[in-house]
């Protein structure tokens, strides 16, 4: 309870700064600007990269993280973080494949599909539950869970491989699911396509929607208009893990070996926040878009395979990464700061 | 050094000319001359938002003035921050202690500025040094304790010797009975009257008038700002204090009161409730009828209302609307009919990030969209329609962060009035709200309860109960004390009723 608002500097108008710069929408040019300076920079610098084969290439291999960075993308705008969804993605990659092997043929890569696709729901819903109804911080609870989840990931694959080497799962029964490419373009991205789509609609259109961006607009005043926070909130987190199930099972599909790497699950996890944050999306909760996160994954993307068409050294690829992000961060705290 | 400065203080004369300060455009304090005697208790008292607290803020380092000047000594002085204001003498005691509650008394006394030896605390002269400082203000308390678990009124002398430990000459004490037991506060007053005969100057902001006629030197009241008088307290009594705290009335600036059937239904029924800040309380809200709840600032009203919105959990007792008991959670009382308007619209009311038109539509989202789809069409009339019916005009598509505080609170209304209510609870509906939107708001209460709607009324500002409400409860403690309408409803007996006598209280 405060004293009274009077006495308080928080009762100072909410204006401040000229009217004619407030009405610039900042924030909604951050990532569009770049994206497309750099998107004309390489199509003009390397003759390789405006070719239909080389942007195919690069999307079917974003498709996997564009469907966890989407999903990510809901859970950060309702206030969460998940730092698990890399360890999900190669722990549901490892179930799917392992069922695979074990249980083989269609009925194999079927059951697969589901249980892998599961598996990241139940992760997500755990996930949920722990950091509202337990009251642990979503940063802290999502970092353990990561840990157990990748300890389980190597309990499971035990029973997927013989010997030493990776979880294989060659068989065109499953593999179908990466290969086939209707109207000449790959399934995983069209599969991505209409995973963005819709949690892109779910986001601008729906009741659940509005809550989210409520929930981590302002949690109490959510909580007092009627809204049921904790609900909200787990349903993004379950969003976010059946996402990292779903790419986990399309990347094991395109690959097509199960990845067992701690460091690939958390190269995942750093590039999808990554994405979410140079696209604009805040990390405090409350705004951001399904389509700013497209941009800033894709951006990356683009920034990466620029690097290799133009054959600079990949050592620069992480410094430019990181000061990206530090300049896309600072601009979103630069822009806050001007509107309060 | 600690041991000297426990004795006889340096002399410290603050003084204040023609000082104003301002939030946003809205002036909170308007030329203020204030001259605080070394060697004397000089007590601060006003309604909430009179402007004690900015003014003490102001001597403390917290806020700079904006017109006028600060005198420390005869020589102006401004402080950039409660650091500096320290380092000249000045102290302040907060509601809130501000000790490290895992380190022991002695440690927090001279925390920041132990005695070292090589860079290490030297633990000998840190207890000589407080039991020096003991002596010289009489607590007892043991240096080797932990502060956490102590008791408030001991945590507070802790906080007293650790200005006297920083040398301070002037210290401010923000209500600092407020927590306190009827015996410690009669041992707090003790203290009180000795720092100022060793020659300090001490500051006190208290609502409690016979405390302040007690203790004080010199009272000085404060009303919308404004400094009403300064007067040696001899000269003072209750009612001349509460004169001058409420002032003129300042005509009709509220809209008639709707008749209520005194036969009316019972809207809201709300028997021996028990929740966190809440201890027994019953009473009705009629349809129709106005009911407001007074009181001070931390006196159980916003609990009351949280209580019977289901936003916390009830210990005992019931909430009934309509005679069917409430189920005891905000879907539910939205369900059942009621309706909250949170005191804090920043904290609890609006989502400052998002548009207008989310914002007046967010807790009844059903209306507009069907099986969860939102229709732009209908939410975009739905939110037009109620924020014509609130008078807010412009773009909905802004964020609501963009509105004036008083028109934030028009969009709170707007949701209010998208399904219909049984019962309204407006929680300070116009603080931080310019006058010309006050009438607005005023007027939509009255609307309310014209259509038949139970309102329930909080507010720190008498006048504003006064004129609204059928009828006025006061809250004290987190009970209901005292219950007027008709001709006994007037600021004296309101306000009489809301400042309690702390020693009364405490032997209850």
């Amino acid at each position: 309870m405060s004293n009274d608002t009077l006495e308080k500097p928080r009762a100072a108008a909410p204006f401040g700064g000229r009217p004619s710069m407030r009405r610039i929408p900042w924030r909604s040019l951050a990532i569009v600007v770049p994206f497309l300076a750099v998107f004309i920079a390489l199509t003009i610098g390397s003759p390789a990269f405006f070719s239909a084969q080389n942007i195919g290439n690069v999307l079917d291999r974003q498709s996997g993280i564009l469907i966890v960075a989407a999903a990510a993308t809901l859970v950060l705008i309702a206030g969460g973080i998940d730092l698990s969804i890399g360890a999900t993605y190669m722990f549901t990659a490892v179930i799917c494949g392992t069922i695979i092997v074990r249980v083989g043929g269609e009925t194999g890569a079927a059951l697969g599909i589901i249980a892998g696709i599961l598996a990241g729901l139940i992760v997500g819903l755990l996930n949920g539950v722990i950091s509202t109804y337990l009251k642990i911080n979503p940063l802290i609870a999502t970092l353990a869970m990561s840990f157990i989840i990748l300890g389980a990931t190597k309990l499971v694959s035990q029973f997927g491989k013989e010997g030493i080497g990776q979880i294989r799962v060659d068989v065109p029964e499953f593999r179908w699911l990466a290969l086939t490419k209707p109207l000449g373009v790959s399934l995983p991205t069209w599969i991505a396509l209409v995973v963005l789509i819709v949690l892109g609609v779910i986001l601008w259109r729906t009741t659940f929607g509005r809550y989210v961006y409520a929930a981590g607009g302002n949690a109490e005043a959510a909580r007092l208009a009627g809204i049921r926070v904790n609900v909200v909130r787990i349903t993004t987190f379950a969003l976010a893990g059946t996402a990292a199930g779903l790419a986990g099972v399309i990347d094991l599909a395109r690959t097509p070996s199960a990845p067992e790497n701690d460091a690939i699950a958390t190269t995942l996890t750093f590039t999808v926040l990554a994405g979410i944050v140079v696209g604009g999306t805040s990390i405090l909760g409350g705004e951001g878009a399904v389509w700013r996160t497209v941009l800033g994954i894709l951006f990356i993307a683009m920034l990466y395979n620029g690097f290799t068409l133009l054959r600079i050294d990949p050592l620069f690829q992480g410094i430019a990464l990181g000061m990206i992000i530090l300049v896309a961060v600072g601009f979103d705290a630069w822009s806050k700061f001007r509107r309060t | 050094m600690p041991h000297t400065a426990a004795a006889v203080a340096p002399q410290l004369l603050v003084e204040l000319r023609g000082a104003g300060k301002s939030f946003g455009g809205v002036p909170v304090l308007t030329g203020i001359d204030l001259r605080l005697e070394p060697g004397s208790v000089h007590a601060l008292v006003g309604e909430n938002g009179a402007g004690k607290s900015t003014l003490s803020k102001i001597i403390s380092g917290v806020y700079t003035i904006e017109s006028g000047r600060l005198l420390i000594d005869g020589e102006e002085a401004s402080f950039s921050s409660p650091r500096e204001a320290l380092d000249r003498g000045i102290a302040t005691i907060a509601q809130e202690l501000a000790l490290v509650p895992e380190l022991t008394v002695a440690e927090n006394v001279f925390l920041g500025r132990e005695p070292r030896t090589l860079g290490f605390i030297n633990r000998r002269k840190l207890r000589r040094d407080y039991l020096a400082i003991a002596e010289s203000t009489g607590f007892e308390l043991d240096p080797d304790a932990t502060v956490g678990g102590m008791r408030t009124a001991d945590q507070q002398k802790v906080e007293i010797m650790r200005a006297l430990a920083r040398g301070a000459s002037l210290i401010i004490m923000d209500e600092p009975t407020a927590a306190l037991s009827a015996h410690d506060t009669v041992l707090l007053h003790g203290v009180v009257r000795q720092l100022a005969a060793s020659g300090r100057t001490v500051v006190l902001i208290s609502h409690f008038l016979s405390e302040v006629l007690d203790l004080a030197d010199t009272i000085t009241i404060l009303r919308d700002g404004r400094l009403i008088r300064t007067a040696p307290a001899s000269e003072e009594t209750d009612s001349s204090l509460i004169e001058g705290m409420l002032g003129r009335s300042l005509g009709s600036v509220f809209p008639d009161k709707p008749d209520v059937v005194s036969q009316g239904e019972v809207v809201l029924r709300v028997t021996d409730l028990v929740a966190p800040g809440v201890y027994g309380v019953s009473f009705d809200v009629r349809a129709g009828e106005i009911v407001g709840l007074a009181g001070l600032v931390g006196a159980g009203r916003s609990e009351i209302a949280h209580a019977i919105f289901g936003s916390v959990a009830i210990a005992a007792g019931t909430v009934e609307i309509e005679g069917v008991e409430t189920s005891g959670s905000i879907p539910g009382a939205l369900k059942s009919g009621i309706f909250l308007i949170p005191e804090s619209r920043k904290e609890q009311g609006l989502v400052l990030g998002r548009p207008i038109r989310d914002n007046v539509t967010l807790s009844n989202m059903g209306q507009i969209a069907t099986g969860g789809w939102v229709s732009a069409g209908v939410e975009r009339r739905a939110s037009r329609s109620l924020l014509d019916r609130v008078t807010v005009a412009g773009d909905d598509r802004r964020n609501v962060s963009a509105l004036s505080g008083g028109n934030q609170q028009k969009v709170l209304f707007g949701r209010a009035l998208q399904r219909s209510r049984k019962l309204l609870i407006a929680d300070e509906p116009t603080r931080g709200v310019d006058v010309g939107s006050r009438r607005a708001i005023y007027d939509l209460i009255v609307e309310q309860a014209a259509n038949g709607i139970g309102v329930l009324v909080i507010s720190s500002d008498v006048e504003e109960v006064i004129g609204l409400a059928h009828r006025v409860l006061v809250v004290r403690g987190g009970t209901i004390v005292g219950e007027f309408a008709g001709r006994a409803m007037t600021e004296e007996n309101i306000i009489t009723a809301a400042f309690a006598d702390p020693i009364m209280n405490g032997s209850e």
